[in-house]
């Protein structure tokens, strides 16, 4: 197989994956459209946020293993800027909270600011210290007072500040959503860029347990500030882009070309409502391709890869290495801020207890070494396979284990303990398939040029 | 009178848990930089090492309980501990065989081996959900307390108890032993100088007729042991939970940071720093206050610094700041 038929040849084979699990209930497939599209969509994401990690190691080699935070953020943001503000909210306490965060937040440039402009000794240190120590009171002081009042209000429904939607019925104004996905991108690059700064330039394990670190530190924040996103009494009703199932069932014109497809309306609604955000999702995910496909191909790109494969002599023909280092780190950790705020939207809501770093990390690194690491369209294969492999291991697993368990009785001690296992292959099976690509093909399907 | 309520609540709220907990750290750290000094990366896999080793232990716990052996007032895990031992090395010796020795003779930067640690933890994540499932086991047995809070307040006629539970003391006991252990392998025994010859200077010792896969087997061994130790001692404690054990390799790699990556003593001092600093700062001081304070200054609040939700945040802080003021550690590591 030539190297220019493999690419298009792996993508069919993906596509036939896809086709198959809506056309055929053969095997492990389960012969529902409905199926296919949820998993085809997931796997769109997943793709975006492959592109993202490729840009950060395929073009860098910098080690980001905190991509569940970024995503998460992400998903913050959809909350931030789609839901509608809780009434009073800001009143009672919002802006003593944003108070609170500036003085948090100056604390810190102070304490930097001593440390940078103060002359070395015992003087510095104690201003500093006074200024840190000092500044944390403060801060606690006026912080917690707001946080109390915005979350004594109607804790069981709101109980936080709420986003920005401007609609008196926020869920007519669902385009919102697709605005928080840019920002759900900033607030990740916000984040990055106070990581990049701290840990770029050191050991790459270094940088790797600082984002594993930060990573565990956006959970917990997400878990547990009520007032931002309601912890983990999760916020559901998440406004959406695309139509309701139930509108459309009660539109006697949908119901009427659905009719005329042979569809009845139930089933024709979801898969309405399942395209219309693969069509969206599509759309970001060639729009990101592209844009990193002309970044790879440019001098910048070039650029990229000189420092990735020599630093030095990177250095040498005088490329400043830590500014693009930040750069392209920031530019990747936005891009998976962009794929958390799709999939929460998808999702329809932000459930902070679901973050899981061997499924948020650790699967998007599997996808993009499947896939093939510098390699964009790699990655995007990688998402769409991998994707597609997490969810269907299962029944697999289920069918391997019938086959080695044909002809034991149902209530047969060994079949049932078979049978329980097979709950847990994913992670083993994703664990297996990574080490051998690692060992066989470390250039992943669709290698590097 | 009040002071010594404030003493004793400090002692068995921060002093007593957190010492306990430092040991836990500390040895997971150990074998996180014994990785670090001999093979040259950070595992990633080592936290589900410790869960690995420990579900074996617990499997073994089960099956003398159910045989009806007991140690008396000692857990039974202490007595199934050597078979989880035995366990995590074969499953060890076996990872080396099969995925790391490639590497190794490939010799590929630190950073593809990190890589694949990852794949590894997966393998190790799913081996544990296979044999025990996600759920919470508790294999505790033997006596609970060795003091109990009304023991102690009886006994002393002071408001605060002071509990010391059997696993805490237990915990520090097994810990000073394995850490004794090996340092003394390290210092004394000749395999032990020439594991200590190989960090420093690879090339010299190679040529000083070192011979490097006895060096990695016997690091397995010994990291094997130290993890299975570490995971047993804070099940024990905490209680075994899968998952939780992934979380730990954020403070366990704190702690060896801290310590200077590759430094067996920087381990164990960098896994008390991180302890102490997480329980001090989510612990809620308004009790300790309260006996201290003149009544006008006491706090309304509970005077915490974090909720304990954060503890995480704690030991990431800690990292940082090691990480910008000496990147080295407070031990001299090896890394730059």
């Amino acid at each position: 197989m030539t190297q220019s038929m493999r690419a298009p040849l792996l993508f069919a084979f993906v596509a036939a994956l896809f086709l198959l699990e809506g056309l055929t209930d053969a095997w492990i497939f389960s012969g529902s459209w409905n199926t296919s599209l949820s998993i085809l969509n997931m796997a769109l994401v997943s793709a975006v946020m492959a592109l993202g990690v490729n840009l950060q190691w395929g073009f860098a080699g910098l080690f980001n293993v905190g991509v569940m935070g970024f995503v998460a953020l992400g998903g913050l943001a959809t909350v931030l800027i789609a839901m509608p503000p809780s009434p009073g909210a800001w009143a009672a306490g919002g802006y003593q909270i944003l108070l609170g965060l500036v003085l948090g937040a100056a604390t810190i440039v102070a304490a930097i600011l001593a440390y940078t402009r103060l002359p070395k000794g015992r003087r510095r240190t104690a201003v500093m210290l006074a200024v840190l120590v000092g500044g944390f009171f403060l801060y606690r002081w006026v912080f917690d007072a707001g946080v109390n009042a915005v979350e004594s209000i109607n804790p069981a429904v709101t109980g936080n500040l709420g986003g920005l939607n401007p609609c008196g019925d926020y869920r007519a104004c669902g385009w919102m959503t697709i605005i928080s996905w840019p920002v759900g991108g900033l607030l990740a690059a916000g984040a990055a860029w106070i990581i990049g700064k701290t840990a770029l330039g050191l050991r790459s394990d270094y940088l790797a347990i600082a984002t594993l670190g930060i990573a565990e530190i956006v959970i917990a924040v997400l878990k547990n500030e009520d007032w931002l996103s309601r912890g983990v009494k999760n916020v559901i009703g998440l406004p959406r882009p695309v139509p309701y199932e139930v509108d459309l069932q009660n539109d006697p014109g949908f119901v009427e070309r659905a009719a005329s497809l042979g569809l009845e309306p139930t089933l024709a609604s979801t898969l309405y409502v399942k395209f219309g955000y693969a069509l969206l999702f599509t759309i970001v995910l060639v729009l990101i391709l592209w844009l990193a496909q002309k970044a790879l191909a440019s001098p910048w790109g070039r650029m990229m890869r000189a420092i990735r494969d020599n630093e030095v002599a990177a250095e040498a023909m005088g490329k400043d290495v830590k500014a693009r280092h930040l750069q392209i780190f920031i530019l990747g950790s936005a891009v998976c801020g962009l794929a958390g705020a799709m999939m929460t939207t998808l999702d329809g809501q932000l459930t902070p207890g679901t973050y899981q770093p061997l499924r948020f990390t650790f699967l998007v690194w599997v996808m993009m070494i499947v896939g093939g690491s510098g390699n964009n369209y790699g990655a995007v294969l990688g998402g769409f396979l991998v994707w597609w492999l997490w969810v269907q291991v299962e029944p697999l697993g289920a069918w391997l284990a019938d086959l080695i368990t044909t002809g034991m009785a149902e209530d047969n001690a060994f079949r049932i303990r078979i049978m329980d296992a097979v709950a847990h292959m994913r992670l083993f099976t994703m664990g297996v398939v990574m080490l051998l690509m690692l060992r066989f093909a470390p250039r992943g399907l669709l290698p590097e040029r | 009178m009040d002071l010594l309520n404030a003493i004793v609540a400090l002692l068995n709220f921060v002093i007593v848990p957190a010492t306990a907990y430092g040991a836990q750290l500390a040895l997971g750290a150990l074998g996180v930089t014994l990785i670090y000094g001999i093979l040259r990366f950070s595992n990633f896999a080592h936290g589900d090492t410790m869960a690995f080793g420990t579900t074996i232990t617990i499997l073994f716990t089960w099956w003398f309980q159910s045989l009806g052996v007991s140690l008396g007032p000692l857990p039974t895990a202490l007595l199934a501990l050597p078979f989880g031992i035995a366990g995590a090395a074969l499953l060890m010796l076996g990872t080396d065989r099969v995925v790391y020795r490639f590497y190794r003779a490939q010799k590929a930067v630190p950073v593809i081996l990190v890589i694949v640690s990852m794949g590894v933890m997966f393998v190790y994540n799913g081996l544990v959900r296979f044999i025990i499932g996600v759920d919470e086991q508790r294999f505790d047995d033997g006596d609970r307390f060795i003091i109990s809070a009304r023991d102690f307040k009886e006994m002393t006629g002071l408001d605060e108890g002071l509990a010391l539970k059997s696993t805490q003391a237990i915990t520090l006991v097994v810990a000073a032993i394995a850490v004794a252990l090996l340092f003394w392998f390290l210092n004394k025994t000749r395999t032990g100088k020439s594991m200590r010859a190989f960090s420093d200077n690879e090339d010299l010792a190679l040529l000083s007729g070192i011979n490097p896969e006895r060096v990695v087997v016997v690091t397995w061994l010994i990291v094997a042991a130290l993890a299975t130790v570490a995971g047993t001692l804070y099940g024990l404690d905490k209680g075994f939970k899968p998952f939780v054990y992934f979380q730990l390799l954020l403070p366990i790699f704190a702690a060896a940071i801290v310590g200077g990556l590759g430094s067996p003593l920087g381990a164990i001092a960098g896994g008390f720093v991180i302890a102490y600093s997480e329980v001090m700062i989510t612990y809620a001081w308004k009790k300790v206050a309260g006996y201290l304070l003149p009544e006008s200054l006491e706090p309304d609040g509970l005077a915490q610094l974090l909720s304990t939700d954060y503890k995480f945040a704690v030991s990431f802080a800690i990292l940082v700041v090691v990480l910008l003021f000496k990147p080295t550690g407070l031990f001299k590591g090896q890394s730059v």
